[in-house]
């Protein structure tokens, strides 16, 4: 599929899509986005990916701003899950780096696959 | 335990965000649930404040190799927050069992269609390996 000349109304439609998808399903927007940005966009399989970190990181800044301000945030759990998410995602990073893009998809579409089952069996 | 089991979650919910670009939060959430006795709305926010730290670093490795783009990244974040508060009321009043199914045949969809495309990809490369003027494919990236 050839990329849309002007893709922001995509990128809008996109953000709308996973936004709803992640609130109703609990599942992150990212795995909404990513095949959408290489599927849809002809976005290169890294693009994708680092691109819908930085979208989620935004994402979650205001999820975050709104949740905290309702008092729902326990921030002494979060730092006991995120510091050690810190070296994850370094490890992450460097190991991808080392993945042609081509394994990097097919083992998306494992972690795919794996989601779909968890949300059957749940 | 747990907290030592929360803490093995927490860096495989990394490593998912670094090596894919997802949030993470299939592994926060129950690790949060396992550490802190937190409700589902609850161990939701929270899990989202641990991503952020996560996400931000992980943008970091990625922007240094050029792998982000910004244009795509702020329409699709800052539209994302908007459709969360949509999903949050629409969730109230649907049917969560059939819309669960009907999503995972989605993903289940969707990776079949990817993992094709990648395949055919390479057929294609293997047929005509000197064409180096590239396609409208996205190909597997060429050496550096």
């Amino acid at each position: 599929m050839p990329a849309p000349r002007n893709p922001t109304i995509a990128y809008v439609a996109l953000g709308v899509a996973a936004g709803v998808i992640a609130a109703v399903f609990g599942v992150g927007g990212g795995i909404v986005v990513i095949p959408a940005l290489i599927a849809g966009l002809a976005f290169a399989p890294k693009d994708a990916s680092g691109t819908s970190l930085a979208a989620i990181g935004l994402t979650a800044a205001f999820g975050v701003a709104v949740y905290a301000v309702l008092g729902r945030v326990d921030w002494e759990a979060a730092a006991l899950v995120g510091g050690p998410g810190l070296a994850g995602v370094l490890a992450g990073t460097a190991i991808q780096r080392r993945l042609s893009s081509r394994v990097l998809v097919l083992a998306f579409c494992c972690l795919l696959l794996a989601v779909a089952v968890l949300l059957l069996v749940e | 335990m747990d907290v030592l089991e929360a803490v093995l979650a927490g860096i495989g919910a990394g490593m998912l965000a670094g090596v894919f670009g997802v949030g993470g939060g299939i592994l926060f959430v129950p690790a949060l649930v396992l550490v802190a006795d937190l409700t589902q709305v609850e161990a939701a926010a929270t899990s989202l404040a641990a991503m952020i730290p996560v996400a931000i670093l992980g943008t970091w490795q990625n922007q240094r190799v050029g792998t982000v783009r910004w244009r795509a990244a702020i329409l699709i974040g800052t539209t994302s927050a908007v459709g969360t508060i949509a999903g949050a009321v629409l969730a109230e009043r649907l049917p969560e069992d059939v819309l669960r199914k009907a999503f995972a045949a989605l993903l289940i969809l969707t990776a079949a269609r990817l993992a094709r495309s990648v395949v055919r990809d390479r057929r294609v490369a293997q047929v005509r390996p000197d064409d180096g003027a590239g396609g409208e494919e996205p190909g597997p990236s060429p050496p550096p």
